[in-house]
Protein backbone atom coordinates (compact mmCIF):
# COMPACT_ATOMS: atom_id res chain seq x y z
CA UNK A 1 0.00 0.00 0.00
CA UNK A 2 1.42 3.52 -1.01
CA UNK A 3 1.38 6.52 1.67
CA UNK A 4 -1.89 8.61 1.87
CA UNK A 5 -1.43 11.09 -0.80
CA UNK A 6 -1.95 14.93 -0.09
CA UNK A 7 -5.17 16.88 -0.93
CA UNK A 8 -5.74 17.86 -4.42
CA UNK A 9 -5.21 21.88 -5.01
CA UNK A 10 -7.18 21.24 -8.94
CA UNK A 11 -10.66 20.12 -10.26
CA UNK A 12 -11.57 20.05 -13.62
CA UNK A 13 -15.17 19.82 -14.25
CA UNK A 14 -16.29 19.30 -18.07
CA UNK A 15 -19.75 20.35 -17.40
CA UNK A 16 -21.02 19.06 -20.83
CA UNK A 17 -19.78 17.88 -23.68
CA UNK A 18 -21.68 19.71 -25.80
CA UNK A 19 -20.06 22.02 -28.18
CA UNK A 20 -20.62 24.44 -30.96
CA UNK A 21 -17.16 23.28 -32.36
CA UNK A 22 -16.20 20.07 -33.64
CA UNK A 23 -11.94 20.67 -33.87
CA UNK A 24 -10.35 17.52 -34.70
CA UNK A 25 -7.79 17.61 -31.70
CA UNK A 26 -10.52 17.68 -28.75
CA UNK A 27 -9.22 15.87 -25.94
CA UNK A 28 -12.98 14.61 -25.22
CA UNK A 29 -14.00 10.81 -25.63
CA UNK A 30 -14.75 9.79 -28.48
CA UNK A 31 -17.95 8.61 -27.03
CA UNK A 32 -19.50 12.02 -25.81
CA UNK A 33 -21.77 11.90 -23.10
CA UNK A 34 -25.19 12.78 -24.23
CA UNK A 35 -27.04 15.70 -22.19
CA UNK A 36 -29.72 13.89 -21.04
CA UNK A 37 -26.85 12.46 -18.82
CA UNK A 38 -25.01 15.84 -17.34
CA UNK A 39 -25.38 16.28 -13.59
CA UNK A 40 -27.75 18.79 -12.72
CA UNK A 41 -26.81 22.58 -10.85
CA UNK A 42 -27.36 21.31 -7.12
CA UNK A 43 -25.46 18.48 -8.05
CA UNK A 44 -22.43 20.04 -9.70
CA UNK A 45 -22.54 22.35 -6.49
CA UNK A 46 -22.35 20.21 -3.81
CA UNK A 47 -19.83 18.95 -5.58
CA UNK A 48 -17.96 21.97 -5.63
CA UNK A 49 -18.30 22.26 -2.09
CA UNK A 50 -16.91 18.78 -1.19
CA UNK A 51 -13.47 19.75 -3.08
CA UNK A 52 -13.19 23.07 -1.47
CA UNK A 53 -13.78 21.05 1.90
CA UNK A 54 -10.36 18.68 0.34
CA UNK A 55 -8.23 21.11 -0.55
CA UNK A 56 -9.20 21.88 -4.27
CA UNK A 57 -8.24 25.74 -4.73
CA UNK A 58 -8.51 26.15 -8.22
CA UNK A 59 -11.82 25.10 -10.15
CA UNK A 60 -11.82 24.86 -14.24
CA UNK A 61 -15.09 24.84 -15.46
CA UNK A 62 -14.76 23.46 -18.88
CA UNK A 63 -16.53 20.93 -21.41
CA UNK A 64 -17.22 20.50 -24.04
CA UNK A 65 -18.11 24.52 -23.91
CA UNK A 66 -19.44 25.35 -20.43
CA UNK A 67 -21.52 27.79 -22.24
CA UNK A 68 -23.68 25.46 -23.41
CA UNK A 69 -24.85 24.86 -20.17
CA UNK A 70 -27.46 27.96 -19.58
CA UNK A 71 -26.93 27.24 -15.69
CA UNK A 72 -22.93 28.35 -16.11
CA UNK A 73 -23.82 31.23 -14.08
CA UNK A 74 -25.45 29.68 -10.97
CA UNK A 75 -22.86 27.00 -10.85
CA UNK A 76 -19.72 29.99 -11.39
CA UNK A 77 -21.60 31.80 -8.13
CA UNK A 78 -21.92 28.43 -6.82
CA UNK A 79 -18.42 27.68 -6.94
CA UNK A 80 -17.44 30.84 -5.74
CA UNK A 81 -19.53 30.11 -2.68
CA UNK A 82 -17.45 27.48 -1.95
CA UNK A 83 -14.40 30.10 -1.87
CA UNK A 84 -12.77 28.37 -5.06
CA UNK A 85 -11.32 30.60 -7.77
CA UNK A 86 -13.21 30.09 -10.91
CA UNK A 87 -11.23 29.59 -14.25
CA UNK A 88 -13.80 29.23 -17.08
CA UNK A 89 -12.29 27.17 -20.19
CA UNK A 90 -14.44 28.64 -23.44
CA UNK A 91 -14.07 29.13 -27.00
CA UNK A 92 -15.91 31.90 -26.28
CA UNK A 93 -18.94 31.07 -28.85
CA UNK A 94 -22.13 31.55 -26.98
CA UNK A 95 -21.14 33.81 -24.36
CA UNK A 96 -23.20 37.21 -25.05
CA UNK A 97 -22.27 40.20 -23.35
CA UNK A 98 -25.14 40.17 -20.70
CA UNK A 99 -24.13 36.45 -20.57
CA UNK A 100 -20.26 37.77 -19.44
CA UNK A 101 -21.89 40.50 -17.18
CA UNK A 102 -24.17 37.84 -15.44
CA UNK A 103 -20.98 35.50 -14.86
CA UNK A 104 -18.65 38.57 -13.99
CA UNK A 105 -21.53 39.54 -10.97
CA UNK A 106 -21.40 35.60 -10.29
CA UNK A 107 -17.57 36.23 -9.19
CA UNK A 108 -15.64 34.80 -12.36
CA UNK A 109 -11.83 35.10 -11.69
CA UNK A 110 -10.41 34.10 -14.92
CA UNK A 111 -10.98 33.24 -18.43
CA UNK A 112 -8.94 31.02 -20.90
CA UNK A 113 -9.47 31.34 -24.37
CA UNK A 114 -8.77 28.90 -27.13
CA UNK A 115 -7.47 30.25 -30.34
CA UNK A 116 -7.70 27.84 -32.97
CA UNK A 117 -5.94 30.05 -35.24
CA UNK A 118 -5.43 33.68 -35.95
CA UNK A 119 -7.37 34.47 -38.98
CA UNK A 120 -10.92 33.56 -39.95
CA UNK A 121 -10.63 31.00 -42.11
CA UNK A 122 -8.48 28.68 -40.99
CA UNK A 123 -10.01 28.69 -37.50
CA UNK A 124 -12.89 27.97 -39.29
CA UNK A 125 -11.65 25.30 -41.00
CA UNK A 126 -10.22 23.71 -37.96
CA UNK A 127 -12.82 23.83 -35.52
CA UNK A 128 -15.35 22.92 -37.78
CA UNK A 129 -17.67 25.48 -37.34
CA UNK A 130 -18.42 28.67 -39.95
CA UNK A 131 -18.26 32.38 -38.39
CA UNK A 132 -17.14 30.92 -34.57
CA UNK A 133 -13.39 33.00 -35.27
CA UNK A 134 -15.47 36.69 -35.45
CA UNK A 135 -17.63 35.92 -32.87
CA UNK A 136 -14.43 34.54 -30.35
CA UNK A 137 -12.71 37.99 -31.25
CA UNK A 138 -16.19 40.00 -30.42
CA UNK A 139 -15.79 37.78 -26.81
CA UNK A 140 -12.34 38.56 -26.63
CA UNK A 141 -13.18 42.31 -26.91
CA UNK A 142 -16.02 42.22 -24.16
CA UNK A 143 -13.52 40.10 -21.79
CA UNK A 144 -10.86 43.04 -22.33
CA UNK A 145 -13.27 45.82 -22.11
CA UNK A 146 -14.36 44.26 -18.66
CA UNK A 147 -11.08 43.86 -17.23
CA UNK A 148 -11.07 39.97 -16.29
CA UNK A 149 -8.13 38.48 -16.85
CA UNK A 150 -7.18 36.41 -19.88
CA UNK A 151 -4.91 33.78 -20.85
CA UNK A 152 -4.78 32.84 -24.31
CA UNK A 153 -4.93 29.40 -25.11
CA UNK A 154 -2.90 28.53 -28.54
CA UNK A 155 -3.31 24.96 -29.63
CA UNK A 156 -0.47 24.07 -31.63
CA UNK A 157 -0.30 21.33 -34.30
CA UNK A 158 0.86 20.85 -38.10
CA UNK A 159 -1.19 23.17 -39.53
CA UNK A 160 -0.79 25.98 -37.05
CA UNK A 161 2.46 25.49 -35.50
CA UNK A 162 4.32 27.58 -37.69
CA UNK A 163 2.49 30.61 -36.89
CA UNK A 164 3.49 30.21 -33.43
CA UNK A 165 5.02 34.30 -33.59
CA UNK A 166 1.70 35.84 -35.02
CA UNK A 167 -0.24 33.42 -32.20
CA UNK A 168 1.94 34.87 -29.37
CA UNK A 169 1.42 38.38 -30.33
CA UNK A 170 -2.07 38.27 -31.91
CA UNK A 171 -2.41 37.33 -27.93
CA UNK A 172 -0.91 40.06 -26.57
CA UNK A 173 -3.33 42.27 -28.58
CA UNK A 174 -6.09 40.50 -27.16
CA UNK A 175 -4.69 41.91 -23.93
CA UNK A 176 -3.72 38.48 -22.17
CA UNK A 177 -1.41 38.62 -19.51
CA UNK A 178 -0.67 35.00 -20.29
CA UNK A 179 -0.40 32.58 -23.20
CA UNK A 180 -0.14 28.58 -23.40
CA UNK A 181 1.33 27.36 -26.29
CA UNK A 182 0.20 23.93 -26.29
CA UNK A 183 1.15 21.27 -28.62
CA UNK A 184 -1.49 18.96 -29.14
CA UNK A 185 -1.83 15.75 -27.24
CA UNK A 186 -2.93 13.10 -28.53
CA UNK A 187 -5.81 11.50 -26.49
CA UNK A 188 -9.73 11.20 -27.49
CA UNK A 189 -10.28 12.76 -30.91
CA UNK A 190 -6.58 14.11 -31.81
CA UNK A 191 -5.67 10.45 -31.26
CA UNK A 192 -7.60 9.81 -33.98
CA UNK A 193 -6.28 12.63 -35.68
CA UNK A 194 -2.97 12.21 -34.93
CA UNK A 195 -1.88 12.05 -38.68
CA UNK A 196 -3.04 14.99 -39.56
CA UNK A 197 -2.06 17.19 -36.42
CA UNK A 198 1.43 15.30 -35.35
CA UNK A 199 3.87 18.17 -36.45
CA UNK A 200 7.53 17.49 -37.64
CA UNK A 201 10.69 17.71 -35.71
CA UNK A 202 11.71 20.76 -38.07
CA UNK A 203 8.27 22.32 -36.79
CA UNK A 204 9.08 22.07 -33.21
CA UNK A 205 12.50 22.72 -33.51
CA UNK A 206 11.49 26.22 -35.25
CA UNK A 207 9.05 26.49 -32.40
CA UNK A 208 11.04 26.31 -29.40
CA UNK A 209 13.18 28.92 -30.33
CA UNK A 210 10.09 31.24 -31.41
CA UNK A 211 9.41 30.61 -28.16
CA UNK A 212 12.27 31.46 -26.20
CA UNK A 213 12.70 34.49 -28.56
CA UNK A 214 9.00 35.85 -27.60
CA UNK A 215 9.58 34.87 -23.78
CA UNK A 216 12.67 37.82 -24.21
CA UNK A 217 10.32 40.51 -26.07
CA UNK A 218 7.56 39.89 -24.05
CA UNK A 219 9.08 39.78 -20.67
CA UNK A 220 7.08 41.57 -17.95
CA UNK A 221 4.36 42.00 -20.36
CA UNK A 222 2.97 38.47 -21.20
CA UNK A 223 3.59 35.23 -19.31
CA UNK A 224 4.22 32.34 -22.42
CA UNK A 225 3.74 29.04 -21.08
CA UNK A 226 4.98 26.18 -23.99
CA UNK A 227 4.12 22.64 -23.83
CA UNK A 228 6.27 20.40 -26.03
CA UNK A 229 4.73 17.77 -27.69
CA UNK A 230 6.01 14.79 -25.80
CA UNK A 231 6.83 12.26 -28.89
CA UNK A 232 9.67 14.55 -29.51
CA UNK A 233 10.96 14.64 -26.43
CA UNK A 234 13.72 12.41 -24.36
CA UNK A 235 12.12 11.97 -21.29
CA UNK A 236 8.08 11.54 -20.68
CA UNK A 237 6.24 14.38 -19.21
CA UNK A 238 4.62 14.01 -15.55
CA UNK A 239 1.41 14.33 -16.69
CA UNK A 240 -1.38 15.40 -14.30
CA UNK A 241 1.91 15.91 -11.94
CA UNK A 242 1.40 12.51 -10.96
CA UNK A 243 -1.59 10.11 -11.27
CA UNK A 244 -3.80 11.08 -8.29
CA UNK A 245 -1.43 13.80 -6.86
CA UNK A 246 -2.53 17.39 -7.59
CA UNK A 247 -6.04 17.22 -9.37
CA UNK A 248 -8.80 15.20 -10.61
CA UNK A 249 -11.15 15.44 -13.45
CA UNK A 250 -15.28 15.07 -13.16
CA UNK A 251 -17.07 13.85 -16.30
CA UNK A 252 -20.47 15.64 -17.18
CA UNK A 253 -22.18 12.30 -15.63
CA UNK A 254 -20.41 12.85 -12.24
CA UNK A 255 -17.43 9.70 -13.21
CA UNK A 256 -14.52 10.78 -11.26
CA UNK A 257 -11.63 10.24 -13.28
CA UNK A 258 -7.51 10.97 -12.19
CA UNK A 259 -7.37 12.42 -15.86
CA UNK A 260 -9.65 13.20 -18.63
CA UNK A 261 -8.16 9.77 -20.65
CA UNK A 262 -8.90 7.95 -18.01
CA UNK A 263 -11.30 6.06 -18.91
CA UNK A 264 -9.28 4.51 -22.00
CA UNK A 265 -7.64 2.26 -19.61
CA UNK A 266 -9.11 -1.05 -19.41
CA UNK A 267 -10.34 -2.90 -16.33
CA UNK A 268 -10.46 0.40 -13.85
CA UNK A 269 -13.04 1.05 -11.69
CA UNK A 270 -14.42 4.43 -11.56
CA UNK A 271 -16.47 6.13 -9.04
CA UNK A 272 -19.14 8.45 -9.41
CA UNK A 273 -19.90 11.81 -7.23
CA UNK A 274 -23.44 10.49 -7.13
CA UNK A 275 -22.27 7.67 -5.09
CA UNK A 276 -19.64 8.37 -2.93
CA UNK A 277 -18.28 11.20 -1.29
CA UNK A 278 -15.13 13.43 -3.57
CA UNK A 279 -13.08 12.85 0.01
CA UNK A 280 -13.66 8.79 -0.32
CA UNK A 281 -13.15 9.07 -4.30
CA UNK A 282 -10.17 10.63 -3.82
CA UNK A 283 -8.57 8.56 -1.06
CA UNK A 284 -10.09 5.29 -1.26
CA UNK A 285 -11.23 5.21 -4.75
CA UNK A 286 -9.85 2.36 -6.79
CA UNK A 287 -8.97 4.22 -10.20
CA UNK A 288 -7.04 6.91 -7.77
CA UNK A 289 -4.64 4.58 -6.02
CA UNK A 290 -4.26 2.38 -9.59
CA UNK A 291 -1.20 4.47 -10.45
CA UNK A 292 -0.10 5.86 -7.17
CA UNK A 293 3.50 5.54 -5.40
CA UNK A 294 6.31 3.11 -6.88
CA UNK A 295 4.52 -0.37 -6.80
CA UNK A 296 2.31 -0.11 -10.10
CA UNK A 297 6.07 0.59 -11.93
CA UNK A 298 7.69 -1.80 -13.93
CA UNK A 299 11.12 -1.45 -15.20
CA UNK A 300 13.46 1.11 -16.65
CA UNK A 301 10.58 2.77 -14.09
CA UNK A 302 11.12 1.26 -10.80
CA UNK A 303 14.39 1.48 -10.78
CA UNK A 304 15.21 5.01 -12.35
CA UNK A 305 16.40 8.11 -10.53
CA UNK A 306 13.78 10.02 -12.41
CA UNK A 307 10.54 7.98 -11.33
CA UNK A 308 9.76 10.82 -8.85
CA UNK A 309 10.17 13.19 -11.22
CA UNK A 310 8.08 12.03 -14.37
CA UNK A 311 6.46 9.23 -12.05
CA UNK A 312 7.07 6.86 -15.76
CA UNK A 313 4.89 9.73 -17.56
CA UNK A 314 1.48 9.05 -18.56
CA UNK A 315 -0.63 5.98 -18.24
CA UNK A 316 -3.15 6.43 -20.70
CA UNK A 317 -0.08 7.18 -23.74
CA UNK A 318 1.65 3.55 -22.54
CA UNK A 319 -1.79 2.41 -22.78
CA UNK A 320 -2.30 3.72 -26.17
CA UNK A 321 0.80 2.89 -27.44
CA UNK A 322 2.06 0.17 -25.33
CA UNK A 323 -1.17 -1.23 -24.86
CA UNK A 324 0.16 -1.36 -21.52
CA UNK A 325 -0.83 1.31 -18.98
CA UNK A 326 1.84 -0.08 -16.00
CA UNK A 327 4.44 0.12 -19.08
CA UNK A 328 6.88 3.57 -19.28
CA UNK A 329 5.32 5.64 -21.05
CA UNK A 330 6.52 4.96 -24.83
CA UNK A 331 7.82 8.41 -25.19
CA UNK A 332 10.83 7.82 -22.82
CA UNK A 333 14.26 6.58 -25.06
CA UNK A 334 14.63 4.19 -22.34
CA UNK A 335 11.31 2.78 -22.70
CA UNK A 336 11.38 -0.48 -24.58
CA UNK A 337 8.38 0.74 -27.13
CA UNK A 338 10.26 3.96 -28.22
CA UNK A 339 10.05 2.42 -31.33
CA UNK A 340 6.46 2.67 -31.98
CA UNK A 341 6.35 6.17 -31.20
CA UNK A 342 9.76 6.82 -33.64
CA UNK A 343 7.42 4.76 -36.38
CA UNK A 344 4.96 6.85 -35.84
CA UNK A 345 6.76 10.28 -36.42
CA UNK A 346 8.75 8.17 -39.64
CA UNK A 347 5.35 7.59 -40.85
CA UNK A 348 4.16 11.51 -41.26
CA UNK A 349 3.19 12.08 -45.11
CA UNK A 350 3.89 15.73 -46.83
CA UNK A 351 0.34 15.96 -47.66
CA UNK A 352 -2.23 15.76 -44.32
CA UNK A 353 -5.11 13.64 -44.43
CA UNK A 354 -8.03 15.53 -43.60
CA UNK A 355 -9.80 16.01 -40.53
CA UNK A 356 -12.18 13.94 -38.80
CA UNK A 357 -14.40 16.29 -36.99
CA UNK A 358 -15.78 15.39 -33.67
CA UNK A 359 -19.52 14.52 -33.03
CA UNK A 360 -21.93 12.38 -31.00
CA UNK A 361 -22.19 10.12 -33.77
CA UNK A 362 -18.82 8.34 -33.95
CA UNK A 363 -18.92 4.58 -33.92
CA UNK B 1 10.63 52.12 -13.60
CA UNK B 2 9.54 53.61 -10.45
CA UNK B 3 12.60 53.72 -7.92
CA UNK B 4 9.27 53.28 -4.94
CA UNK B 5 6.47 52.33 -7.08
CA UNK B 6 3.12 51.32 -5.39
CA UNK B 7 2.66 47.22 -5.90
CA UNK B 8 -1.09 46.53 -6.74
CA UNK B 9 -2.67 42.99 -6.55
CA UNK B 10 -4.30 43.00 -9.96
CA UNK B 11 -8.04 41.39 -10.68
CA UNK B 12 -7.26 37.87 -11.11
CA UNK B 13 -4.82 37.65 -7.90
CA UNK B 14 -5.93 36.82 -4.22
CA UNK B 15 -4.96 36.13 -1.22
CA UNK B 16 -6.47 33.37 0.40
CA UNK B 17 -6.29 30.96 3.71
CA UNK B 18 -6.21 27.62 2.66
CA UNK B 19 -8.00 25.84 5.54
CA UNK B 20 -6.89 22.46 4.65
CA UNK B 21 -3.45 23.07 4.58
CA UNK B 22 -3.66 25.77 7.43
CA UNK B 23 -1.34 27.94 5.28
CA UNK B 24 -1.78 31.31 3.14
CA UNK B 25 -1.85 30.79 -0.55
CA UNK B 26 -2.13 33.24 -3.57
CA UNK B 27 -4.14 32.64 -5.94
CA UNK B 28 -3.34 33.71 -9.90
CA UNK B 29 -4.80 32.73 -13.03
CA UNK B 30 -4.58 28.54 -12.66
CA UNK B 31 -2.53 28.31 -10.04
CA UNK B 32 -2.39 28.33 -6.13
CA UNK B 33 1.19 29.59 -4.85
CA UNK B 34 2.03 28.25 -1.22
CA UNK B 35 3.26 31.31 0.85
CA UNK B 36 5.73 31.10 3.39
CA UNK B 37 5.04 33.33 6.68
CA UNK B 38 7.42 36.00 4.81
CA UNK B 39 5.69 35.91 1.31
CA UNK B 40 2.55 36.14 3.63
CA UNK B 41 3.56 39.17 5.64
CA UNK B 42 4.79 41.09 2.58
CA UNK B 43 1.55 40.41 0.48
CA UNK B 44 -0.85 40.88 3.16
CA UNK B 45 0.70 45.18 3.05
CA UNK B 46 0.55 45.17 -0.54
CA UNK B 47 -2.72 47.40 -0.33
CA UNK B 48 -2.49 49.33 -3.71
CA UNK B 49 -2.21 52.32 -1.58
CA UNK B 50 1.50 52.07 0.39
CA UNK B 51 4.84 52.28 -1.65
CA UNK B 52 7.26 50.10 -1.28
CA UNK B 53 9.51 52.32 1.09
CA UNK B 54 6.37 52.61 3.40
CA UNK B 55 5.87 48.96 3.46
CA UNK B 56 9.46 47.89 3.97
CA UNK B 57 9.62 50.17 6.84
CA UNK B 58 6.55 48.71 8.89
CA UNK B 59 7.86 45.37 8.18
CA UNK B 60 11.41 46.23 9.34
CA UNK B 61 9.82 47.61 11.95
CA UNK B 62 7.76 44.61 12.98
CA UNK B 63 10.03 42.47 12.87
CA UNK B 64 12.98 44.14 14.14
CA UNK B 65 14.84 44.01 10.75
CA UNK B 66 17.65 46.38 9.24
CA UNK B 67 15.27 48.35 6.65
CA UNK B 68 17.65 48.65 3.93
CA UNK B 69 17.84 44.26 4.19
CA UNK B 70 14.12 43.95 4.53
CA UNK B 71 13.43 46.66 1.27
CA UNK B 72 15.86 44.46 -0.60
CA UNK B 73 14.25 41.53 -0.06
CA UNK B 74 10.51 42.55 -0.65
CA UNK B 75 11.50 44.42 -3.80
CA UNK B 76 13.16 40.75 -4.83
CA UNK B 77 9.82 38.87 -3.71
CA UNK B 78 7.63 41.23 -5.59
CA UNK B 79 9.91 41.82 -8.77
CA UNK B 80 9.42 37.95 -9.15
CA UNK B 81 5.75 38.41 -9.29
CA UNK B 82 5.83 41.27 -11.05
CA UNK B 83 7.86 39.80 -13.94
CA UNK B 84 4.92 36.79 -13.77
CA UNK B 85 2.14 39.59 -14.01
CA UNK B 86 0.97 38.71 -10.81
CA UNK B 87 1.38 41.71 -8.93
CA UNK B 88 1.57 45.08 -10.77
CA UNK B 89 3.35 47.83 -9.87
CA UNK B 90 2.01 51.50 -10.54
Amino acid sequence: MTERPGPPIAMLAELTHRCPLSCSYCSNPLELTARERELPTDVWARVFREAADLGVLQLHLSGGEPASRRDLQDLVKAARDANLYVNLITSGIGLTPARLDALEAAGLDHVQLSLQAIDAEKADWIGGYSGGFARKLSFAGEVRQRGIPLTVNAVMHRHTIDDIDAAIAFAADLGARRIEVACVQFYGWALANRAALLPSRDQVTRAKSAVAAARRAYAGRMTIDFVPPDYYADYPKACMGGWGSTGLNIAPDGTALPCHAAATIPGLRFDRVTDRSLAEIWYDGAAFNAFRGHEWMQEPCRSCARRDRDHGGCRCQAMALASDPHAADPVCHHSAARSIVDHIISEQTAASPPFIYRSHKHQ
Amino acid sequence: MNADPVPLLPRGTRLHHDRVRDTMVLLVPERALLLDEIGTAILQEVDGKSTLAAISARLAERYGAPEPDVAADIRAFLDGLVAQRLVDYQ
